[in-house]
Parts: structure tokens; sequence; C-alpha cells
């Protein structure tokens, strides 16, 4: 008892000839169908060039296309020539010129005769099947598809179309069940020869002519109505990618492919000689029986598909670049922004990093220059500090910032007076953790010394400035994580408050702060703001702070109830 | 179309280009020290033809590629700024025997990288872009750059310009859409920061596509920024996904460019009156040094496919 390999081949001649040779050499007769769309003269002398080998012929030549019948009327002939011209066979194994055995022949003949019952095609309802192209799959079976799809797309989406429209529904024949499923089987003989001799044949012929991709589904659909038993997986380890084109090996894949433990694999690269030679080379078996397990591969090239679909969140590159309606994420990690944290705190910054163990920056969109930590001229990425070359585009400084950084938390410092190009992209970004301290920007006027009429009118300006950030921040398209706090709320409890924005960053364990920022010294705030108000010019953002009695920090820090906890 | 007028044959070898062959087109001005190890790079990826233009070279490089058996190449004296940067030539040439061919245009500084180039020769690359349905392929320039001054180190002919030139910049980079071509304008890297912080519009365009399954239909644009038809300049993935991508190692920044710089400027042959090398000129002369701390130091595709440079997109 053998097998039988049906070889179907359409280019690459001489490496369809290896692998002949090599089926050959392992004791299996091969029958061979070449595509109609070969050229005579191509034809004749791959014919000639395995002429020696007795155990090889050619079955009559169908023209082939992808998805159409053409791919299994020429199984069907190869198949029954095989049949009917080598007794000896029992399981037949269908191949591609492509197709590489990755072990020896014997232990795939051990391997069947031990299961000499089964046969091995994968086959499932199209209910189970995610793997279809084009969003069909029950609707291959009940349309009605006369026009090609690689060749004709527009006439083929149309007509899909157009049956739909109209509810136009084929019959399924009565006792067929649709299943669906890899290409590449190996059939017993006695399910095989039951299949093409069935009385009814040329109605089931007819009928899966017209239907799409017959060649995964005619023998996957017959095969259910003869089998005695059918192991539903394919011992051909072939992948396909999202595009429903199968995925090539190459030479580096060696490896893999080895410990794969597959019997055949395709698709395999014409010239990926060090995986023809290996392979097709004298016998370099193990000797174990161990089952095919294509855990591995099936992962790179999962993978693989889900970088094309889905790509690396938030970054932005020449082969990737989403649009912003389609691809809410505006950076690759989470991030914090800090408002008015630095006006209120004399050292904030110094402590943000102590406390967090974050990289904390100062004002990275400043007019002046990009304060980045340390007040380094580059960082990572060689990002520069320049702001021209920030505000030529500053939506991509913010993505390239915490790109370069992944896996270290970026914190930075954000204000009225900071350029407001990412105002609202930093709203809108899940990503952004946004503490607002409203109304700090007037501590620095309040501690300059400029006349006052300047501070007014640059208070004026920071408030409408900060007022606008704000309602981006609390409008509805805002998906960051945003707390806003007037300055007088936030003095009446700041540990308890920085407490919780640090929790959420939770870099470190969650550990009560011990150290406090120093708080700057607010004497006389509360008069300045009264000053502007005099002037007519109203501070609302702060809050409400008391003329006389402007809260004293220092006194208060040394009472804070939960440091004692 | 006049410019062929402008080409003339110095040696025409492409009766020897085969149905399959992948061809590389360039154009070059005196960079005799450079051709040696540009053509062993791309014999070494498997490039069977290359198709030059010589724009009037003084220095010994025609010579040497008249004599190389798989080049084809041609002369001529006219203006590289009116023949648009060469493209003119070089979409003749293409259009003339790159038809059904994978192009590859790229200028004798540029060394082509791709997902697995280290493993799979650049037809496997074709291949699977034949069996996906691509005909273009985007590879952004990346400027390398020596540590401690860009001529401190000579460059020797022959060598690999990698071996000084192994520093780049690997996130400082800004993306516009071009709305009218549809491609993405990609600036940034050594050259932005450098020299033009003052006025950073001005920078360099980094984002080429120089792979494309050729058709006489198709053209460039500017130099190989843009082509048209538009649906070309799509290399990009709108959706979320990431598309194949490589890289063109660009190793302009050598001892020898000093010498280029004050010969271009003299020229004026250059984009928007060689702003550029009238820029690197004025740089050049206070000795500057591209390299700063955060600078990476290059060891391999796959380096410039984790910092997102470049993708595998779903090659595997």
């Amino acid at each position: 008892m053998t097998i039988g390999v049906v070889m179907l081949v359409h280019t690459a001649f001489d490496r369809a000839e290896q692998v002949i040779r090599h089926w050959v050499s392992g004791g299996c007769p091969v029958v061979v169908h070449v595509d109609k769309n070969v050229s005579t003269t191509v034809y004749d002398s791959f014919v000639t060039a395995v002429a020696d080998l007795p155990e090889v012929q050619f079955s009559k030549r169908h023209r082939c296309e992808w998805g159409t019948w053409g791919l299994v009327a020429a199984t069907q002939s190869a198949s029954e020539k095989l049949l009917a011209n080598f007794p000896d066979v029992r399981h037949v194994y269908l191949a591609s010129g492509s197709c590489m055995p990755l072990r020896p022949i014997a232990e795939l003949k051990r391997y069947l005769d031990e299961r000499p019952r089964t046969d091995f095609i994968e086959s499932a309802t199209t209910a189970d099947v995610p793997w279809t192209v084009g969003g069909l799959d029950e609707e291959r079976f009940t349309l009605r598809f006369p026009f090609s799809w690689k060749k004709n797309r527009y006439l083929f989406d149309r007509y899909v179309e157009f049956q739909r429209r109209i509810r136009f529904r084929r019959r399924i024949p009565a006792g067929l069940v649709p299943h669906m499923g890899s290409q590449w089987w190996c059939l017993t003989r006695q399910t095989l020869s039951a299949i093409l001799q069935d009385p009814d044949r040329p109605m089931f012929d007819r009928y899966f002519k017209k239907v799409w991709i017959p060649d995964e589904s005619y023998f996957q659909t017959l095969s259910r109505l003869y089998s005695q038993k059918i192991e539903s997986r394919s011992l051909t380890l072939s992948k396909f990618d999202f595009q429903g084109k199968p995925h090539i090996f190459y030479d580096d894949h060696l490896q893999l492919l080895r410990r794969s433990d597959c019997f055949v694999a395709r698709k395999i690269w014409p010239r990926a000689n060090m995986l023809y030679d290996t392979f097709l080379g004298p016998n370099s078996s193990a000797g174990t029986m161990a089952e095919p397990n294509p855990g591995k591969i099936d992962r790179i090239f999962a993978r693989a598909v889900e970088r094309r679909l889905r790509g690396r969140q938030g970054l932005y590159m020449q082969s990737r670049f989403p649009n912003e309606f389609w691809d809410s994420r505006f950076t690759s990690a989470p991030y914090s922004v800090f408002e008015g944290f630095t006006e209120l705190f004399e050292d904030f910054e110094p402590w943000l990093a102590r406390a967090t163990g974050a990289r904390v920056h100062g004002h990275i969109y400043a007019k002046e220059a990009v304060e980045f930590e340390g007040r380094q001229t580059t960082f990572t990425g060689a990002l520069s500090s320049s702001p021209v070359l920030r505000d030529y585009h500053p939506q991509m400084f913010l993505r390239n910032l915490v790109w370069n950084t992944r896996g270290e938390r970026q914190c930075f410092q954000f204000g009225p007076g900071d350029n407001q190009a990412v105002s609202w992209d930093l709203a809108k970004d899940p990503n952004a953790q946004i503490s607002v301290i409203s109304g700090a920007w007037a501590i620095p006027l309040f501690q300059s010394n400029r006349n006052f009429a300047d501070l007014r009118t640059e208070a004026a300006d920071l408030q409408k400035i900060e007022s606008d950030h704000l309602e981006a921040l609390r409008s509805i398209y805002a998906k960051s994580r945003v707390r806003i706090w007037t300055m007088a709320e936030f003095i009446e409890s700041p540990m308890e408050l920085l407490q919780t924005v640090i929790d959420e960053i939770g870099i470190r364990d969650a550990r009560r702060l011990t150290e406090a920022p120093r708080l700057v010294e607010l004497k006389g705030f509360g008069q300045f703001l009264q000053n502007l108000k005099n002037q007519g010019m109203h501070p609302y953002l702060m809050g409400d702070f008391p003329v006389e009695s402007a809260p004293d920090n220092r006194r208060q820090s040394p009472r804070k109830p939960y440091l004692v906890r | 179309m006049r410019k062929r007028m402008e080409l003339r044959s110095i040696i025409d070898r492409t009766h020897h280009i085969r149905r399959s062959d992948l061809l590389v087109f360039s154009t070059f001005r005196n960079e005799n020290v450079r051709l040696p190890y540009f053509l062993k790079y791309y014999r070494d990826l498997g490039v069977s033809h290359f198709l030059m233009v010589d724009n009037d070279s003084d220095d010994g490089g025609t010579e040497y590629l008249a004599e190389q058996p798989d080049v084809s190449l041609w002369h001529t004296r006219h203006s590289y700024k009116r023949a648009r940067f060469g493209v003119d030539w070089l979409n003749y040439l293409q259009m003339r025997y790159g038809d059904e061919h994978w192009c590859l245009v790229v200028d004798p500084d540029e060394l082509f990288v791709y997902p697995f180039c280290d493993t799979r020769p650049i037809t496997a690359l074709t291949d699977w872009l034949d069996a996906s349905s691509i005909r273009s392929f985007g590879a952004m320039l990346l400027d390398m750059y020596p540590k401690g001054g860009i001529d401190t180190v000579p460059y020797r002919r022959g060598q690999n310009p990698l071996e000084i030139a192994t520093w780049f910049d690997a996130g400082n980079y800004s993306i516009h859409r071009n709305p009218e071509y549809l491609n993405l304008w990609i600036q940034g890297g050594p050259r932005a920061r450098l020299f033009f912080s003052d006025d950073p519009f001005r920078a360099p365009a980094l984002n080429k596509i120089p792979l494309v399954k050729w058709s006489k239909r198709y053209t460039y644009v500017s130099s190989t920024h843009s082509l048209l038809p538009r649906g070309l300049n799509l290399v990009y993935d709108e959706w979320g996904g990431e598309k194949a991508s490589g890289i063109l190692l660009h190793t302009k920044f050598l001892d020898t460019l000093a010498l280029k710089a004050a010969e271009e400027v003299a020229r004026k042959q250059h984009y928007a009156e060689g702003q550029e090398y009238l820029a690197y000129a004025k740089r050049l002369a206070d000795g500057p040094d591209p390299w700063c701390k955060w600078s990476e130091k290059y060891i391999n595709w796959r380096q410039l496919e984790i910092l997102g440079l470049m993708s595998k997109g779903n090659w595997a």
C-alpha cells in the first residue's frame, strides 16, 4: 500500500521536477496536472524532463484560474488517472508544485498506515469559518459567480449586489451540506473513488461550477457524504493572510519549518535554495513519529497579519498614517500633563520625579524653547529643543516624544503661556491624564515686578486662553482623563489631591506621599486679585480668594492628617 | 520627451536585460569614489542591470562604469535643474527600458534596506509584492552621519560608507500629507535639526518611493518623492494598519561632502537654488557634528523596524 500524489503545477517547473523526484524516490507515484495557460513548449520540455520516471504521468489539462472550477476539474482528472493506473495507492495526497515535503516520505507513509481509514481534509460548515475573503461565506453557495474576481472585480461585485437585491438564491442539491476548508487534502481511495464515481456526480459538478472558489468546497463537502472517518485538518501546512493569499516560506524559516513536524508545507519560494537543499536532500530523519505542530508558525503569521491590519498604536511613519477620524489614539502610551503645578509649587518638577520615578519635563510647549528634562538641547530620538522645529508640526512632536520613550512614563507641564496648538489633541487623546489647577498662571504675575497695566493685559490674555483650553477639556469630544480644580479649591487640601493624581500614574507601588512639594508664598495674592478686579479685569478661574487672609500654606502643611495614618 | 535628446549613449548593454530582471536607475555627477561600493551593494541584493546617467563627471567615474558588464551608461552635459533634478532623464530611460520591470531609482549615496534584506534577496521582496498586487514600495530617506564631525574619518574608495556614517536620528520626523499627489511629505532628521531649525518648511523631503513595478504610463513627478498616477503614492495605510516599507540609508555625510557642497553652491543646480547646499556650506565651515547623545547607532533592518522607521507589514 502506498501514497499517490496528485500535483497541480503552473509555474517554477524546475522546482516542481525536484519535488516530483523526491516523491518518486519515496515510492509514491505522481500524476501531474499542468495548467492549460502554460505554453506547449514549456509543457513539452517539462514532460521530457521527467520522462525517465515511469511512476510519473500527466493528466488532461484544464485552464486554472484562482477561485474557479478549473482547479477542481484538474484535480478530478488527475485523481481518476491516479486511481485507475496505480492500484496500490491507498491514500491520495493533493499537492501543488510549490508544496514541499518536510519529513521523510517514509514517515508520512507510516503515519497513514496507522490510520488506513482516515481522510485528512479540513472541512467546516460556513458558519464556523472566519477565514473568508470578500465577506462571502454562505453566499458562495447560494449565488452565481460567472465573472472573474481577479480579472473583473467590478462586474463580480455588481453582479453579487444585483443578486442580493433581487434576493436570488440557488438551490443547494438535496443531501449536501456546504463545507469549506483548505484546498490541500489527503483522501483514502474509498472516499475519493466514491466521490468520483457517484451517479449524481454530473448534478453535483453542475452545481459546484457556479460556486465561488469551488476548490475549497467541492471535496470538502462531498467527502462528508462518504467518509468513514474525517479528520478535519490538512496535513499540508498552509497559512493564508488577510487577502486570502498563502504566506510564503523562505530560507530564514528553516528552523521554524523543521520544528513544526508538519509533513508538507506550502508555499515555498522557488528560490529558497537552502530549504530545497535541506528538505529534499539526503534523508536526515530524526525518526520520531511526532504529531504535526504548526503552532509557532501560526503565531508568527497571525502577528504579521495583525501588524498589517492594526499596526502599532500611536506610531506615525511612512507606511502608517492613520486618518484621525478612524483612529482616535493620538499617541502610543499614557502620559501626564500638569497645568498650574509648577506655578503653585516651588520645586514641583524634581518632587514629581522623586515621587513617581517618571520622566518629568518642564513646559515642552513653551514659546521660547522646549523645556526637556534637565533643559537638554536634544532628547530621545534626537528631538530638538528648537521651538521652531516643534511648532512646525506640534502634533508630531508630541507623538514622537511619547513613541521615542516607550516604556517610560512622560510627564510635562502645560499652561496658557504655551503654544496652544495641541490643546484639542490633548483633550481628545485617551492616553492623556490631564490635571489642571486653573488660574495658577496669575501667581507668576503676582510675583513679578512689572507695571500693573501690563499685568492686567497679560492676565486678561492668559485667562482667555486657559478658559478656551478648559472648554476643550470639558467638551463632549474629550476622551482624556481630566481633573480640574480651581486654585482656591486645590490649596484647601493639596496633598490629598496630589495623591490621587500620583496614584493614577501608578508607577511606584501604591504608597503614601511622605514628602510635600513647597507651596509658593501667597500672602497678598488675594489683594492682587482684588486690584485686578478694581481695574475692571475679573479673574475668575482661580476661584475665590479673600482679600485679607491669603492662606498660609507653611502653617498648614504640618497638620496634614493623612501623613499620620 | 525632449529630454531624451539630451542623453548620449556611451555604452548600451540593455540587450542583456531579461524579462524578470530588476533594474537600478541612477544619475550621478562626480561620484567615482562611491561607485564601486554602490555596485557591489546592489549586486549583492540581486540586481541584474544598472542604467546610469552621467551628468558630465570629470573624475573617472564614467570610464569605470563603462567597463562594468552589467551597466548601461548615458552621458549628458545639460542642466540637472532643468531636467527637474534628473527625473526627466530617468523617466525617459524607465519608459524605454523599465516597462513591466521592477525598477529601483537610487542615488549613488543611497543604500536600500527592506524587511529581511539580510536573509532574502530583493527578488523575494518583488515576488511577494507581485503576489500581493502591490506596485509601489516606499522607503524613507534616513540620513546617516559619523560621530565627531563629518570630515574626521576619510572615506576610501570601495569601503562600506556605513563603517563611517553609522549614526542616525531615530524619532524626530514630521509628516504632512500632500493633498495634491496624496503622498506623505516627511521632513526631519539631522539636516532639519542642524541646518533648517529656523526654517523647517525648507528642510529636504525624506519620503521616497524608489521601488516600482514600472509601466510606461507612470512618471515620477519630483525626484522619487511622488509619482503619477497618484494611486502609486499610497504606500501608507490610513486605517491604522502598517504597510510594508523600507529605508534608504543616505550616506551623504562623509568627508566628501564639503568638497561637493562648494561645487554645488557654485553650480546652483539643486532644488531651490541649492538652498540645502548653501546651508551645508555655511555650517560646514564651523565643522559641525550632527552627532548628539541621543543619536542611534545603526545595527540592522530589525532595529529600524522596532524603532518604527520602517515596517514588515504582513510579510513574515
